[in-house]
């Protein structure tokens, strides 16, 4: 009866309070379970760490100025030059990662640079740097200003919340290039005739790959973000939890996403860093912590996935992604793309490279379970699970009168 | 070349250019070395740079650096023509495949962190070019 509870929150909540928790990694669980075995296991750890760190594309925040003498309704902001969206309530912007610097240089001879964008403002703000607003407005009775220049630290805003609709995929795809010709795209320089592989996960240290079914990451999961102890607020865009899966139950493609929103007046700068990729455009690279509670040894057997358990599904990115073809060429474990090499239709790759840094995912799940030891940091139930069945729809291009 | 020989990746910088002296010519004539030029940049009355390689006895070397040396050149032994800023470096590993020369490599599976060889860059500019950090500059 493996599925009974065990535990629950509040028993684990006591137990990291009091100092007492029993807390490993999700790249120590498999081994401890192998020398304990899992009912044991079951018995003795209170939560298992998880995290990644990479690009994430649907990353953001909301930055609140405050009031300014005389008002202003900004109807048009810039930070650091590159544009915030201010269709909100005044004075405050919404800045996302992939909005680029004007008069960035922006793919001119392509593949050509991308030297700054939201993302690179996004981790100067959380490193402290002082960023200059300028703001344009229509001008009201109640916001007379018209136009606003003026710099700023983190430290100067009311707010600064980082709203993530889409992190921390499931799963994602092994991107290679079956083209003629090498092409740039946001899994990183794709070299003809498959000459090279990219992937992007931290595989067996993953979140949603410990919890493959969301019986414990849910809406209302208390996650770290980059420092900061922020939360999931809702399922993540194109989130498809339904999709095809292991034995196991390990999905065997993109499926489940989360939206995570945190204080950025708390994170640390070196888990929030500003990308630009080559030919492609710029974005954010972040890194999450998700604690998942030991309830039962169903939730702690699921902990225990390994790379070898993980497949990937392999896409060309020189036909299929582009044109939606949802063809796969077929499927890798993370172990094998650990070694550097694997084989697609019978043909070996021998230059794999990952996006995502399973280093720096180590590092934030050692120092999640180093705050749970401390009693830092308390677990949160969901309130709202995350669908299981959930599939991803496309677009579909009807004529304008049907 | 015999067995007492080594090879030293050096840089030079020329606070302006001495375009007229063969200085490479002076190094294989004057000192007996091999040279293997990776990346230059020489233009008339401003700075210019040099990385190479050079293979000779160590003493040959160290005369024909004192050379150089008097025409105002900056000698720079440890090859910083690529550098890797360490704190930028994200630990992807994204960069490994595209490092032909094996430079930049994953130095520890466990860690899967990520470890620059200076001594293997042969300054292809590859990791420059890709790194979505931008740990990987260019002196030049």
């Amino acid at each position: 009866m493996g599925n009974e509870i065990m535990k629950t929150y509040e028993q684990i909540n006591d137990r990291i309070e009091s100092g007492k928790a029993v807390v490993l990694t999700a790249d120590e669980i498999m081994d401890y379970v192998d020398k304990k075995g899992l009912k044991a296991a079951a018995r003795e750890v209170d939560v298992v760490t998880t995290a990644t760190f990479g690009p994430m594309c649907s990353s953001g925040c909301f930055l609140n100025f405050g009031h300014s003498k005389p008002k202003i309704r900004m109807s048009e902001a810039w930070i650091a030059d590159v544009l915030a969206y201010t269709g909100l309530a005044a004075v405050d912007v919404y800045l996302g990662c992939t909005q680029l610097r004007h008069g960035d240089p922006a793919n001119m001879y392509p593949p050509g640079e991308f030297r700054y964008g939201g993302g690179h403002v996004i981790e100067d703000l959380v490193a402290g740097k002082t960023l200059q607003l300028f703001a344009l407005s229509y001008g009201t009775d109640c916001y007379p200003l018209r136009e606003i220049r003026t710099y700023f630290t983190i430290d100067d805003l009311n707010q600064a919340i980082m709203v993530n609709p889409r992190n921390c995929y499931q799963n994602y795809n092994v991107a290679v290039n079956r083209s003629e010709q090498t092409i740039y795209t946001y899994m990183g320089k794709l070299e003809p005739h498959q000459k090279n592989a990219n992937y992007c996960s931290a595989g067996q240290l993953s979140p949603l790959l410990n919890d493959p079914f969301y019986e414990t990451i849910g809406v209302g999961t208390r996650v770290w973000l980059a420092g900061a102890h922020g939360h999931v607020y809702a399922e993540g865009t194109q989130h498809a939890g339904g999709g095809a899966r292991t034995p196991e139950g390990v999905p065997i493609g993109g499926a489940g996403t989360l939206a995570l929103t945190g204080d950025m007046k708390q994170m640390k700068k070196e888990f929030v860093r500003g990308v630009s990729f080559i030919g492609y455009g710029v974005s954010l690279a972040l890194g999450v912590g998700i604690p998942i509670p030991i309830l039962n040894e169903e939730v702690l057997r699921r902990t225990c996935v390994r790379d070898r358990d993980i497949l990937a599904p392999v896409v060309d990115y020189g036909f299929d992604y582009p044109q939606n073809t949802g063809n796969v060429l077929g499927r890798v474990s993370y172990e094998q793309l650990r070694t550097g090499r694997i084989e697609v239709d019978g043909k070996t790759i021998e230059e794999v490279g990952s996006l995502s840094s399973y280093s720096k995912a180590l590092e934030i799940a050692n120092l999640l379970a180093d705050e749970l030891r401390r009693g830092d940091f308390q677990l949160s139930a969901p309130f709202a699970p995350l669908r299981k069945d959930a599939k991803m729809k496309p677009l579909v291009k009807r004529r304008g009168n049907r | 070349m015999n067995d007492n020989s080594v090879t030293k990746k050096l840089m030079f910088y020329f606070p302006k250019c001495v375009c007229d002296e063969p200085i490479i010519y002076r190094l294989v004539k004057d000192y007996q070395l091999i040279v293997n030029v990776y990346r230059a940049k020489v233009t008339p009355e401003e700075e210019g740079y040099l990385v190479l390689d050079v293979t000779g006895k160590e003493a040959a070397i160290q005369r024909a650096i004192d050379f150089v040396k008097t025409f105002n050149v900056t000698v720079n032994s440890s090859g910083k023509g690529v550098v890797r800023d360490e704190e930028r470096c994200a630990d992807c590993g994204y960069c490994v495949p595209y490092c032909r020369p094996g430079a930049l490599k994953i130095a520890d599976r466990a860690t899967r962190k990520v470890a620059y060889d200076e001594s293997k860059c042969i300054e292809c500019l590859a990791c420059v070019r890709i790194c979505p950090f931008g740990a990987c500059t260019s002196a030049f």
